[in-house]
């Protein structure tokens, strides 16, 4: 496919970005029926009359899902709506056994919000247009054809376990003057947005398991132009991929307009190993979907009370809790950005809550721990080592009974599942050596390396880093290093 | 003059999965021009002192408790399914359209 290089693109268009992102809520029956939610069940058993659209069965809404909902809209600045009502979105295919999805359609439950993000030392105002209500679909696996890709599928086979678990859309406004930074914004926007869902503990926001998922709309203008037709790339998985996605939609369509060409409204999906879209189908219009008010359903009217006490019990949200930390932390802007990208800022606050001081708690996650999870590829959440394990090495490196070289054996231990700080100190035999070992080894690094002392009583002191070194090579790493130069210093002096 | 045309009847038709002949597009499109008509009527007597009424019973806020109730068993859930592979539904090829 031809492109236009980022730059170049940007030179000419302006981007102008749109985000959808539905987030599955961790309500623990469905939306409209008492189904479980649990993911990875075997197929068809958390599905009842309500959820396969049994004739006769009606669907009755799930109030801790609404309550969720609100409580999303009102972290993102919105208004609650004193009135609404569930929709019908009427399509055929098997994901939903209905025939409809219910959704909302012009009455959502929260709209007129924002999201403030942060990208390079930049606040950017994103727009929240809506905030709404709806069903998640059932999976469809597609059985024949080379890929197992619905085109050249013999027939498809539909598990209904996800259909019905309450799914939130969050719709922004127009994302405009971002420019050169598009993609940025995007990605920032996607995880501040996940981190809100955290801190209100109404979702897993388990990428990898779709229940946050992203649809990414770009168009492209000239500056003073009009904007352009959008496209819609759906099903964006991962933060990486909401990036690349935007930045490559840009160079497609620059490539296009640039070449008199006409950019279609269609849908397009994005595909993870190379970066780059292809097109899906023509966008349907709003109106083929025949939107009604579910008749099975009674409107939504939030008492006022309640959403004022919503907005009461909200918790702290993160970036205001980012800014509490960072001054509690005392850390630089860019410390704060980099735990922040690292996720590191939760695990060094509940290690700081068990005890360690916040520059040690800090320095093994983003140190150690950090190229940890990088060489092992995963998260540093998912590493197997607890905020409790790091403070409890933190304390045993501050009281001297361990060096900074056993600390990092001792967490090597702890990955590796030896068993918590403790127990892989005591396998592993990971204690400093004491003050007699220690007089004994440099005695005999002091005799085997005369030359060296000799400099050093002379008045060379740099030449102590030699003898310090042969100490922790006899002690096998287990002396204390600054301890060792002391007594080295004293005996030559 | 027919407000609704043969066309708008054949997408309706293609939306709903419907068949139609040439025949049924043209008596359709004058029948549901019949029924929009009379819809119409209604909303001209609708005065502006007369809120829109969506639902036939006076209720609002009908909630359950986020509560598990008991499932179907697979083999419940599929004993009226067409066909069935690996305890899901089977479905016809899907064409032309992409989720
Ligand atoms: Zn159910």
């Amino acid at each position: 496919m031809s492109v236009i290089a980022f730059d170049k693109a940007l030179e000419r268009f302006e981007p102008v970005l749109g985000l959808e992102t539905h987030v599955e809520l961790g309500t623990a029956s469905k939306m409209f029926c008492g189904c479980a939610t649990g993911f990875g069940a075997e197929p068809n058993t958390q599905v009842c009359p309500t959820c396969l659209a049994f004739p006769g069965s009606l669907p009755v809404a799930n109030e801790a899902a609404i309550e969720a909902t609100i409580r999303i809209g009102l972290a993102l600045n919105c208004s609650i709506a004193e009135w609404c009502r569930f929709a019908r979105k009427n399509y055929f295919y098997p994901d939903m056994p209905k025939n409809y999805q219910i959704s909302q359609y012009d009455e959502p439950l929260c709209f007129d919000g924002y999201l403030d993000v942060e990208v390079g030392g930049q606040t950017y105002r994103v727009e929240i247009e809506r905030v709404h209500l709806e069903e998640d679909t059932g999976k469809s696996t597609h059985v024949g054809g080379a890929t197992g890709r619905i085109h050249g599928a013999d027939y498809s086979i539909v598990d209904y376990n996800r259909a019905g678990i309450p799914l939130v859309e969050i719709v922004t406004k127009p994302i405009t003057g971002t420019g050169a930074m598009a993609p940025e914004v995007a990605r920032a926007y996607g995880v501040e947005l996940r981190e809100i869902m955290r801190s209100l503990g109404v979702s897993d926001v388990r990428m990898d398991q779709g229940s946050m998922r992203f649809d990414v709309n770009v168009s492209l203008n000239e500056p003073g132009a009009p904007w352009g037709t959008r496209t819609e790339t759906k099903n964006v998985n991962s933060f990486r991929s909401v990036e690349r996605s935007v930045r490559g939609e840009i160079e497609r369509q620059a490539f296009l307009l640039t070449s008199g060409e006409k950019i279609i409204q269609e849908t397009r999906h994005f595909h993870e190993d190379t970066g780059t879209t292809t097109s899906g189908r023509s966008k349907e219009e709003a109106q083929d979907y025949r939107y009604f008010p579910d008749p099975d359903l009674v409107p939504i009217a939030p008492d006022p009370t309640w959403v004022a006490t919503l907005r009461d019990t909200l918790p702290e949200l993160p970036s205001v809790k980012r800014k509490r930390l960072q001054s509690e932390w005392s850390v630089s802007d860019h410390d704060m950005e980099s735990m922040y990208n690292a996720g590191a800022i939760d695990l060094v606050e509940a290690t700081i809550a068990a005890g360690a001081p916040a520059a040690d708690a800090r320095k093994w996650w983003m140190g150690e721990l950090a190229r940890r999870a990088n060489e092992s590829g995963t998260a540093l959440a998912d590493l197997p080592i607890t905020p409790g394990d790091v403070a409890r090495v933190s304390e045993l490196v501050a009281s001297g009974s361990l060096n900074d070289k056993l600390a990092r054996a001792a967490l090597e231990g702890i990955l590796a599942g030896e068993g918590s700080a403790d127990e892989v100190i005591a396998k592993r035999g990971l204690q400093i050596a004491d003050e007699g070992e220690l007089l004994a080894i440099i005695d005999q690094v002091l005799a085997d390396n005369t030359d060296a002392a000799e400099k050093v009583r002379s008045g060379k002191v740099a030449a102590v880093g030699a003898l310090v070194g042969a100490v922790m090579k006899a002690s096998r790493g287990k002396a204390d290093a600054g301890r060792a130069r002391e007594i080295i210093l004293e005996k030559l002096s | 003059m027919s407000a609704i045309t043969r066309d708008e009847v054949a997408h309706l038709a293609k939306l709903s999965r419907l068949a139609l002949t040439d025949d049924e597009l043209g008596h359709f499109a004058t029948q549901l021009d019949v029924i929009i008509g009379s819809v119409a009527k209604v909303a001209e007597i609708a005065a502006e002192d007369v809120p829109p009424s969506s639902h036939a019973l006076p209720l609002t806020n009908v909630f359950r408790a986020d509560e598990v109730r008991q499932s179907l068993t697979p083999q419940q859930a599929l004993s009226g399914a067409p066909a069935v592979e690996d305890d899901r539904f089977r479905v016809p090829r899907i064409l032309g359209e992409e989720a």
